[in-house]
């Protein structure tokens, strides 16, 4: 349904735009119904540039974004409209995704606006609490308050069941939770695990590698602006292999498991020599190393893990 | 460690404390604007001097120019401020000259205040090329030399009228604001409700509008009374060096005058001091009235 | 050894005061890291300032704060001038802005340390080898903060803070900022400082389980600005007995749970708002086990040696 295939961007950067700085380089992974991808890199990876291209919040500067075939570089105003009927998203900080001066519900009106112009009143109350009602939130509680007043799961949560009112497909949900304190978050989770239920594909964003593996089908890592590994959630965690994935992996704080001196188990290992910084503008290419697992390592074609003598 | 703790974030996890926004915030501007006493203070001097300008022709002759006294009197009973060396009422030039002033402090604010918020919020928002260009036309009004512009302006126009000061003035003072606008949205434009309005299908206009401007309200407020006084200033200083008006009256022409008539020399005080003190005191008032504002707007000033 | 007596620290506001520390005691042993978890608004960070410094909004409604036998003079912001820094420091939540960006690093220690009536070059030594300890090369002393990534500002800002070697040492959400494997470095970093001996003991302000879990010895919970529970740190992920702290571990989505082979539950409601607060257990509305005593404010009492906790149902 969604296809990126290529796409990099590209910011001019220095006092008279000589310099290029690539945040997002020739990336490529697909996005089915019902299919929820999380995107997962740290900060810097070009991990929300990617989810703005999508949602034509920023534009690419090579490769396409397709969505049911159709490019969406070349959508304007009456079909660009048209194609946020079918996709949207939801931001990482819930108090700046509302706009301060007026009241919370205010998003759903504007879709209303937008949308439904000749909808009636009735109708369109039962349309909202029946949306509500799909994210568990209270009509009473939300309505009419001003977003100071609502926590930031609720407002979270609002701005999910304001993507519903429309038809939509495809969610790209942009570090969601990460400002949500842990008591709320999960709930924001199923949330979104529901909503894949329904048939939606929802793309998450996140740098925290326990959430994406909760939720996700797939699994993509980015690192500097570039697919290092992805696949199969399974695949990818439970047999990582790239050395980038595999450091994140032992570094995630978990409970019941102290970290361990990684590094030291393993020699320095030949992506990070070749590359101490990851400079190399072309990088290693993407290759198949199971059925549903990619990854873009050096150490691969010699037939031995990275890091390993 | 003074140094390193010295900007210990504000504990916005504290409901209530720094989270406020909404009716909160206009409540709450409320409550501290009516307790800001430079702002209660300048407002109130500010409206008296309107309520004057806009009640007090009425009461007075219908042409403040026409002969009517003693030549070069004191202020009396009859004459409050006295009378120029001609024997016009200097209490009747002082009120037309009042309104005269309103008149042209606001309209060439609101003239100065739409280009500037048109050319702020289109380059703010747009971006690239069209920022680029917006931005050159602005700097370069803003280095214009307004004076000499004007000088040529008058050499052209026989008669000016205070509308034709007040339209001049206006199309010379909006950089500053198209630059401050611009950079007030250029901020907000990064906000993610903004974000959040572009996926909601709506057209440019209104997001900048019913979206963005909104978070100005308080700022492109201050803007105008800012403009005000600036054009108050302006169109007296323009008066006084004889570039004003060839018809009608205002502070800054009664001051001309004054000097004309070395009502200085010939210790006419009555002449020059109300329209001097008329303009400082209500330039003054708004500055004053301004930082009130500043106060009220920006929590960080106000004084527990 | 640092000892709080019912501290109650509440922020003014225009709608009446925010209790947002509301009779906290609790101790602290030499050699000790304590964890210190909550969610946003429950006076963790609060605790974290009340021990240096007040700020205009706090005030000091009652309680002491004792550090190695001497009583900290934590509502008189002048007289606590000389134990900042010296016996009492802090690392805030957003450090790495604090560095000032018009200084060479190297300079700003020296002007700070001066500025503390000690002769720069006596800890000269001592600098390179924390800075070496951190992992940071001697050369970040003749960089601009710019210059420098997230991570190693943090740790620069560990090394200044605990140059003096104090007592007490508070890390406001020092990793929250950082990417995962920066975040890795810096937390291990700060264990260092106390394995090595700088400082004596150490809070460690975060909302990350988790994270603590890694490091620290003890964890204490706080809820709507009073202590929940405290204990030994694999008594509290494992056997936790406050409500509250057993639906918030329970919650913590890890590695390799996923939604359909094991779909965790949050806890439902929020926090009551502080102003003021409300009488009786504060996590009332939300706990699962609630019951009419609840209705009375339950005391922070240990139940076991070294595991305090607020709740009737727990003692």
């Amino acid at each position: 349904m969604l296809k990126l295939e290529g796409v990099s961007k590209t910011y001019k950067v220095g006092a008279f735009a000589r310099q290029d700085l690539a945040a997002v380089r020739d990336v490529s992974f697909e996005l089915r119904p019902g299919e929820v991808v999380s995107l997962i890199g740290e900060s810097g990876s070009g991990k929300s540039t990617i989810g703005r291209m999508i949602l034509r919040l920023t534009s690419t500067t090579s490769g396409t974004i397709t969505f049911g075939g159709k490019d969406i570089a070349t959508l304007r105003r009456g079909a660009l409209r048209d194609y946020y009927r079918e996709a949207q998203g939801v931001f990482q900080d819930p108090f700046s995704t509302y706009n301060p001066v007026f009241k919370a519900d205010r998003v759903l009106t504007m879709i209303r606006q937008s949308y439904f112009p000749d909808v009636g009143d009735a109708d369109w109350r039962t349309r909202v609490r029946e949306a509500l009602a799909a994210v568990s939130l209270n009509p009473d509680l939300v309505l009419d308050k001003y977003p100071h007043q609502l926590s930031g799961g609720q407002l979270q949560r609002l701005l999910i069941a304001r993507a519903l009112l429309l038809d939509i497909k495809l969610l790209v949900a942009d570090e969601v939770i990460s400002m949500l304190d842990a008591s709320t978050r999960i709930d924001v989770l199923n949330l979104l695990a529901d909503l894949k239920e329904r048939g939606l594909a929802v793309l998450f964003i996140t740098h925290d590698l326990s959430l994406g593996n909760y939720l996700a089908d797939q699994t993509v890592i980015l690192r500097r602006g570039s697919i290092v590994e992805r696949g199969a959630t399974a695949e990818v965690f439970g047999d990582p292999t790239h050395p980038y994935t595999r450091t994140l992996l032992s570094s995630v704080p978990r409970l019941g498991e102290r970290w361990t001196d990684t590094e030291l188990e393993h020699g320095p290992c030949r992506y990070h020599q070749l590359h101490p910084d990851g400079t190399d503008p072309a990088g290693p290419a993407l290759a198949a190393v199971g059925d549903d697992h990619f990854v873009a390592c050096f150490a691969l074609g010699e037939d031995r893990k990275c890091g390993q003598p | 460690m003074s140094e390193v703790d010295g900007s210990a974030p504000e504990p916005a996890a504290v409901p209530g404390v720094a989270t406020v926004h909404g009716t909160g915030v206009r409540r709450e501007a409320l409550y501290f604007a009516l307790r800001n006493r430079k702002l209660v203070g300048g407002l109130a001097v500010v409206v008296a001097f309107l309520l004057a300008a806009i009640v007090g022709p009425w009461f007075v002759t219908e042409d403040p120019l026409t002969y009517v006294g003693p030549p070069a009197a004191g202020p009396s009973g009859s004459y409050w401020l006295g009378t120029t060396t001609f024997g016009q009422d200097v209490w009747a030039q002082f009120l037309y000259g009042l309104r005269a002033t309103f008149f042209v402090g606001s309209v060439a604010a609101l003239i100065a205040g739409v280009i500037g918020m048109v050319v702020g919020f289109t380059a703010g928002y747009r971006g690239g090329l069209v920022d680029e260009v917006l931005n050159m036309i602005t700097n370069v009004v803003l280095v214009l030399p307004v004076l000499a512009v004007l000088m040529i302006i008058a050499a052209y126009l026989e008669v000016r009228s205070i509308e034709v000061q007040a339209v001049i003035i206006g199309l010379f003072s909006w950089p500053w604001v198209a630059r401050a606008v611009r950079a007030q949205t250029l901020s907000l434009r990064s906000r993610e409700f903004v974000d959040l309005a572009r996926l909601s299908g709506l057209p440019v206009r209104r997001i900048i509008f019913r979206e963005i401007a909104p978070n100005m309200a308080s700022y492109l407020f201050m803007v105008f009374i800012l403009l005000f006084g600036g054009s108050v200033l302006f169109a007296a200083t323009l008066d006084f060096i004889g570039l004003g008006p060839t018809d009608g009256i205002s502070l800054g022409l009664m001051l001309n005058h004054a000097k004309q008539w070395s009502a200085m020399n010939l210790g006419l005080w009555w002449w020059f001091i109300p329209p001097g003190l008329g303009i400082t005191v209500i330039v003054g008032s708004l500055y004053i009235m301004n930082v009130g504002l500043d106060e009220v707007f920006n929590p960080k000033l106000r004084e527990m | 050894m640092l000892k709080v007596e019912d501290l109650r620290v509440y922020y003014r506001s225009l709608r009446g005061d925010v209790q947002a520390l509301d009779g906290v005691s609790f101790s602290l042993a030499d050699k000790e890291i304590m964890g210190l978890v909550g969610e946003s608004g429950c006076g963790k960070s609060t605790l974290g300032k009340s021990l240096i410094r007040l700020d205009g909004r706090m005030r000091h409604v009652g309680g002491s704060a004792e550090l190695d036998g001497e009583t900290l003079p934590i509502a008189d912001d002048a007289r606590m001038n000389e134990f900042r820094f010296r016996k009492v420091s802090v690392i805030p939540q957003y450090a790495m802005s604090a560095l000032n960006p018009t200084r060479r690093i190297g300079r700003m220690v020296r002007e700070l340390v001066e500025s503390r009536g000690i002769r720069f070059p006596t800890v000269r030594a001592e600098l390179d080898r924390r800075l070496a300890l951190v992992g940071l090369d001697q050369d970040v002393l003749e960089r601009f903060p710019i210059e420098l990534s997230g991570g190693m500002k943090q740790r620069m800002v560990m090394v200044i803070s605990t140059l003096l070697n104090p007592s007490l040492l508070i890390a406001d959400e020092v990793t929250s900022a950082l990417d995962v494997s920066t975040q890795k470095a810096v937390a291990t970093a700060l264990a260092g400082f106390r394995d090595h001996d700088l400082v004596r003991s150490m809070i460690v302000i975060t909302h990350d389980v988790s994270l603590v879990y890694q490091i620290a010895d003890t964890i204490m919970v706080m809820y709507a600005g009073k202590l929940a529970e405290k204990a030994a740190t694999d008594v509290i992920v494992s056997r936790p007995k406050h409500p509250y702290t057993q639906l918030l571990i329970s919650a913590l989505p890890e590695v390799g749970v996923r939604y359909d082979g094991k779909r965790l539950v949050g806890i439902p409601g929020s926090p009551p708002s502080l102003r003021p607060a409300p009488t009786g257990c504060r996590f009332r509305d939300r706990c699962p086990l609630a019951f009419d005593k609840c209705a009375e404010q339950p005391p922070f009492v240990e139940v076991e040696p070294g595991h305090s906790v607020a709740c009737w149902k727990a003692s």
